[in-house]
């Protein structure tokens, strides 16, 4: 088995009194799906962040293999070199459609921005990459000019897919990407991201309070309580038969996850 | 010659921690194997611990004690202490585990359902069509279906995709809990004669069938589950 | 300034012709203090010595209102000296009333010599226009600013947009001129086309329109950038290579216009279109007065 591609050793942050997250262990390899559940509040927005580095951790590391194949420390990395490989090889697919993407810029400007963020300057080769990558996500080559703040909820989120996915990253993170849809809206994403993240052998880390999403999307699976990882382990198997008291809980509250 | 899959004392119980922390015994004590070629099939009451049985073998549950060894080429892999990575490999590559509910991604069509699995399950794409296509003729599912998503499908329909979802790649192990529990007679027969084909060709299967016809059909061995039941003050 | 603090009497150059007043009691030389324009020449120096970065300074009150070109006259103020002779234009003209209310400003807190003629002036104060006539070494080119961030329009925080400029981050850039061309078939921008200076940072050339953008080029003379209201001041020096952002396959194009000056007959020269009457008709006139009135004074003569 080879190395993760991502790994977090005991990351911990506090806000005040409040642990959000406290020594989280966690790791996820390309093709590798790990969904992390729990309520709002448990720590889990917080842990995407510290994943990020969005937010520094008060202990603990988190670590990346990098394209040369060297394991890197992310906070070894100078501003710049994090903000790239966040711009190149990775990707934050945000809940909020509007903070991840320009919502007065048109579709296959958000596209095409990581493009000419990597230094491409060749305006046609843009745009075809543009509208390939719509396409992929099944929005209508005929939209490429509109804004996304024309689009629908579900449009606006597969736009951030695609915005995301132009570069080739090898990791994604997911902030509650279905959440606010249309049942249906949702299983077309559904659909989409498991498809890509497929194809792609993306690693996927994603933040979900709903279990469905994560029995659906998922390989692996963290339950989070009060800022702590209580049970870890393959999808089906924490969700078929939890052993800690609150993941019980958390199956027995939804209807048929 | 080892077996593909051994259950060596193995022992299940549920805590439910939601009813004042209750356990709930299920098996205790289970010793059992399948080899290539043979067809074990699990007998006994409902409520004895069958299809918990299958879910162990599959990763689906966890044990509390023994081990659970499944044959991986020349290595033997424990199910119950793999590491979920060695669980999902063995699950592409091993193990098809066919259940009576079909649980599937909402939208994808029934054929790309099949395809797909053929796909994960190691074939290239023109061979999990071709299979894909063949296996769902041979289960009588009409082609007008194909191209829709099984979530409107009656039972039966729904089943069938689930077991040429189930059977369309080369796994060696495989374990069916009631495939045929929703099938008519004649579609019972297919399915009957798809899992004799999978055990002429080295596959060894560990299943429920509460169809009698069924069983016989395909059974070369019964191991009746209800030995293995914990004492209810356990 | 003298010793006694007591701002010093300034007029004793001579008004010139046309310019009433010549200069005002009770302020000091080209009306600021000189602590402020200390102040300014500091921030004007590091401008210069990185080319095209943002300085942040101590914008004054200034007694014109914002959009007036606050920026401009300040940066002004602060470089001017008695022997310098001043020329301000507005949209490449010296006669209209911005440009004649900032050049009698001076005039009047200064007394230093004004002049509408390109090749005298060793100060240019302008709005919108670089001089068709080339400058020279020795020269400084003020430009009034009114906003100074070229990511502003894509990225709202302030924190950000330096965030950017730091670490080179000019992808985003592009986008501008990517939505340009989806929208328009080509880059549209006309004016505030951003440019890259000495390879480096990513510069808004104030609302210059794009044709003047190749004099910034390599030009002998010192380019100052003053925004009033936002409070920064950057600089291009002499000699400096600027860049106009593009695509490989959308190279940077200036305009061009098909019919000559109307009044002076040139060509390659930045024209205006002025209404002539009431039923319509315009005619197309050099921007750039200066240039325009000497090509048509050599004509006749």
């Amino acid at each position: 088995m080879s190395a993760p591609l991502l790994s977090a050793h005991g990351l911990s942050k506090a806000y005040g009194n409040r642990l959000a997250c406290a020594g989280i262990d966690l790791d996820v390899t390309e093709g590798e799906v790990l969904a992390i559940v729990g309520e709002s509040g448990s720590g889990k927005s917080t842990l995407l962040s510290l994943l990020a580095g969005e937010l520094a951790p008060d202990s603990g590391h988190v670590r990346y293999r990098m394209r040369d194949g060297q394991t890197q420390d992310l906070a070894d990395l100078g501003p710049a070199e994090l903000r790239r490989l966040m711009r190149t090889d990775w990707g934050f697919v945000r809940q909020d459609a509007r903070q991840g993407l320009r919502m007065a810029v048109s579709a296959g400007g958000n596209v095409g921005e990581r493009l000419m963020g990597m230094g491409e300057r060749h305006y046609g080769r843009i745009r075809g990459q543009a509208l390939d990558w719509l396409g992929r996500v099944e929005i209508e080559a005929g939209r490429v000019d509109d804004p996304p703040s024309q689009f629908s909820g579900g449009m606006r989120q597969r736009l951030q897919i695609a915005r995301n996915l132009v570069t080739g990253p090898r990791l994604v993170l997911m902030d509650e990407p279905t959440s606010g849809l249309d049942v249906s809206v949702q299983a077309r994403l559904l659909d989409l991201i498991r498809r890509l993240s497929a194809e792609l052998g993306l690693a996927v880390i994603i933040v979900t309070h709903d279990l469905a999403v994560a029995r659906l999307l998922s390989h692996r699976i963290a339950v989070m309580r009060a800022g702590r990882v209580i049970e870890t382990g393959l999808t089906d198997q924490v969700l078929d038969d939890p052993e800690h008291a609150y993941t019980q809980l958390l199956v027995s509250s939804v209807l048929a996850a | 010659m080892t077996a593909l899959l051994t259950f060596q004392d193995v022992a299940k119980s549920f805590t439910l921690h939601l009813r004042g922390g209750v356990v709930l015994p299920v098996v205790d004590g289970v010793s059992l194997s399948v080899a290539a070629g043979e067809c074990v099939v699990l007998g006994g009451p409902s409520g004895a611990g069958k299809s918990s049985l299958l879910k162990m073998a599959y990763g689906n549950y966890r044990c509390d004690a023994g081990a659970i060894l499944v044959r991986d080429g020349d290595a033997a892999v424990d199910m119950v202490r793999a590491d979920p990575r060695v669980v999902l490999s063995l699950r592409t590559r091993v193990i098809a585990y066919v259940s009576q509910f079909l649980r599937v991604i909402p939208r994808v069509s029934a054929f790309d359902v099949v395809e797909a699995a053929g796909r994960e399950g190691g074939l290239d794409a023109a061979t999990a069509r071709a299979r894909g296509k063949d296996l769902l003729a041979r289960l009588n599912l009409p082609e007008r279906l194909w191209s829709l998503p099984p979530a409107t499908f009656s039972g039966g329909e729904q089943q069938r995709v689930n077991i040429a979802r189930g059977l369309i790649a080369d796994r060696p192990l495989l374990l069916l809990d009631e495939p045929t529990a929703s099938l008519d007679a004649r579609n019972r027969a297919v399915v009957a004669e798809l899992v004799r084909e999978k055990l002429a060709a080295g596959a060894g299967v560990l299943g429920i069938f509460h169809d009698s016809e069924m069983r016989d059909a395909v059974a070369t061995r019964v191991v009746d589950v209800t030995r293995f039941a914990q004492a209810r003050a356990a | 300034m003298s010793a006694t603090g007591i701002p010093e009497r300034v007029g004793h150059l001579p008004p010139r012709k046309g310019e009433e007043g010549s200069s005002e009691a009770g302020y000091n030389f080209a009306y600021l203090d000189e602590g402020t324009k200390r102040m300014i020449r500091r921030a004007i120096l590091k401008a210069i010595a990185v080319p095209g970065y943002q300085v942040p300074f101590a914008s004054r009150e200034m007694p014109m209102p914002y959009g007036w070109g606050t920026g401009g006259v300040q940066v002004t103020a602060a470089i001017l000296g008695r022997a310098d002779v001043l020329k301000v234009i507005d949209q490449g003209a010296d006669d209209t009333t911005n440009a004649v209310s900032i050049r009698r400003f001076f005039a009047r807190t200064s007394g230093v010599a004004t002049t509408t003629r390109t090749t005298e002036a060793t100060i240019i104060q302008t709005r919108h226009r670089i001089p068709e006539t080339p400058l020279s070494e020795g020269q400084t080119l003020v430009y009034q600013v009114p906003i100074p961030e070229p990511l502003r329009f894509l990225e709202p925080r302030e924190t950000e947009t330096r965030q950017l400029h730091a670490l080179a981050e000019y992808g985003a850039m592009h986008v501008k001129l990517y939505e340009d061309i989806s929208r328009h078939g080509h880059i549209a921008t006309t004016y505030a086309y951003p440019v890259e200076v000495a390879g480096r940072y990513v510069m808004d050339p104030s609302p210059t329109p794009k044709f003047d953008n190749p004099k910034m080029d390599d030009c002998p003379a010192l380019q100052l950038f003053g925004a009033g209201r936002e409070r920064r001041i950057y600089a291009v020096p002499p000699y400096t290579r600027v860049r106009s952002l593009d695509f490989e396959d959308h190279p940077f194009r200036v305009q061009e216009f098909t019919a000559p000056c109307a009044l002076c007959g040139a060509r390659g020269h930045y024209l205006d279109e002025v209404v002539t009457d009431d039923s319509g008709g315009r005619m197309y006139v050099c921007s750039d007065t200066d240039i325009c009135e000497t090509r048509v004074a050599e004509a006749t003569r």
